[in-house]
């Protein structure tokens, strides 16, 4: 019963821990929860600053599109053939492990300095994870139901959208809530560097004036849009059934 | 087979790319040919541009994985010991990698000011959650049998952690050491990138800065090579102790 008001444990336990350090490190360094939620109420009524949020949202919603469909596209054309999957598979995996801000300037030079190029880099982010859980799921699709559609004749398009899709549509899922913050992030870094518009760009112009108010303020409303979209998908996974 | 193929794959790709540049097809000032990205960065080895970044790189990462990989373990332990606690915990820490923790950077640099500290605290952010993730997996599948012959042979709490529960566990810790690497790489050269005064993402930015493609795309080739030899050094090692962890019994030693 008491496990209901775990979430507000937790919650109370972070926000005592960050007023506590708060009063230790001082309200310049380190601005208490109230002096922050404060902040994000003033930004909040600005325009410039909801200008910036929707700039960041605009770019992110659409990294995370094209990541979904893009992953979703790519996993099941790769997965589809066992041998390319197994060949492509470590190339993918490394790709993704990789530290992608330093191929930032290349996103920079090829779409140059506008809203193109931090779609494109959360797009690099995104797509990827997506894409290899696709693609893993696909080459797990039971051969009898692939054998099934074959014996029917069907296309490969109709193979896709009649026996692949349902059958990975989990693990695609959770492949979303792999790739889909990560666009976000991707987005972020983009803003961080070289831009003066966005969420990321208000970050990094706070920190120029030691503005510790709004750096807390632009992460914790972060922070928060990205748990609620994670706990949406997870709601989402959780109403399909068996996650592989 | 499958290895031959991949190479001959990664090579095409690049000798595509190497075609499309030397034919003009792609301006040298967005992209340059992989053969001379090869060149930058045997000449910004040589001529030692790099070396001073490099450690500096090679320093935070092994802070930020020393501190994770420790940190984790000992937070991963506490938490383990008290499984209330652990239940009120474990949704956040699932859900920790939708944070993106990057924006934590900046303020970090307020904190810190800028150097070594606020780069590091910020690859721990990233990294050390998968460290405490790793090692509650891994002692929840320390096998109850060892523990009752550790009962039966009167171990103390800490003779059962060290001869009965890190041995089981170790498996899922070299993963989560190998997952803290990768992640600290990450966070060091963002960090470095965004805003420092060293470091390979530092250099890295700096050369774009300065319109020096050659040395740009060498650096980045540059981590590219360093990162994705560690992974795979790591991943080997990886599947090494991955097969103690099918067995039955899950004979971790």
């Amino acid at each position: 019963m008491t496990r209901r008001l775990d979430p507000v444990f937790v919650l109370a336990a972070f926000l005592a821990l960050w007023q506590g350090g708060s009063l230790v490190v001082g309200d310049t360094g380190l601005a208490s929860p109230m002096a922050a939620v404060a902040r994000l109420l003033v930004l909040a009524a600005r325009p410039g600053f909801r200008a910036d949020v929707a700039d960041t949202a605009g770019a992110f919603v659409l990294s995370a599109a094209i990541s979904v469909m893009g992953g979703v596209v790519l996993g099941c054309a790769l997965g589809l053939s066992r041998l390319v999957g197994r060949v492509v598979e470590p190339v993918l995996a490394s790709l993704y492990a990789l530290p992608k801000v330093t191929l930032y300037p290349v996103v920079l030079l090829l779409f140059g300095l506008g809203g193109g190029a931090k779609v494109a880099f959360g797009v690099m982010h995104g797509l990827i994870p997506i894409g290899l859980v696709t693609m893993n799921a696909v080459l797990q699709v039971r051969p009898v139901h692939l054998r099934a559609a074959r014996a029917m004749r069907l296309t490969t398009v109709q193979t896709v959208f009649t026996v692949v899709l349902p059958s990975i549509l989990p693990d695609v899922l959770g492949g979303i809530r792999i790739g889909v913050p990560l666009a976000l992030l991707g987005v972020l870094i983009g803003e961080m560097f070289a831009s003066r518009r966005g969420l990321g760009s208000v970050a990094m112009r706070a920190m120029e004036v030691n503005d510790g108010a709004t750096l807390l303020a632009v992460a914790v409303l972060l922070s928060a849009a990205a748990l609620g979209i994670n706990a949406g998908l997870g709601r989402l996974l959780r109403g399909r059934g068996p996650v592989g | 087979m499958v290895p031959a193929l991949r190479f001959l794959l990664v090579a095409s790709l690049v000798l595509l790319l190497e075609l499309a540049c030397r034919g003009g097809w792609i301006s040298p000032t967005s992209v340059i040919a992989p053969s001379a990205m090869l060149a930058g960065m045997i000449g910004v080895l040589r001529s030692g541009d790099a070396t001073v970044d490099l450690v500096a790189t090679i320093g935070r990462v092994a802070a930020a994985g020393l501190i994770s990989a420790v940190g984790g373990l000992v937070l991963g332990l506490a938490l383990h010991a008290v499984p209330r606690v652990r239940a009120a915990v474990e949704p956040v820490l699932s859900a920790w990698y939708a944070i993106p923790t990057i924006m934590f950077y900046p303020l970090l640099l307020v904190l810190f000011g800028v150097g070594a500290g606020a780069i590091v605290a910020t690859a721990v952010l990233l990294a050390v959650v998968a460290m405490v993730a790793s090692t509650l997996a891994g002692l929840d599948r320390v096998p109850p049998v060892l523990l009752r012959t550790g009962r039966v042979l009167r171990l103390g709490v800490v003779e059962t952690a060290w001869r009965i529960r890190l041995p089981s566990a170790a498996p899922y810790l070299v993963t989560g050491l190998k997952l803290v690497v990768s992640y600290a790489f990450i966070g060091v050269i963002a960090a470095e990138f965004i805003l420092s005064g060293s470091g390979l993402g530092y250099a890295v930015a700096n050369a774009y800065n300065n319109f020096d493609n050659p040395a740009m795309y060498g650096l980045m080739l540059l981590v590219v090579v360093l990162v994705t030899t560690v992974n795979a050094g790591l991943q080997a090692v990886d599947r090494r102790f991955g097969r103690f962890r099918s067995m039955p019994g899950g004979r971790g030693a």
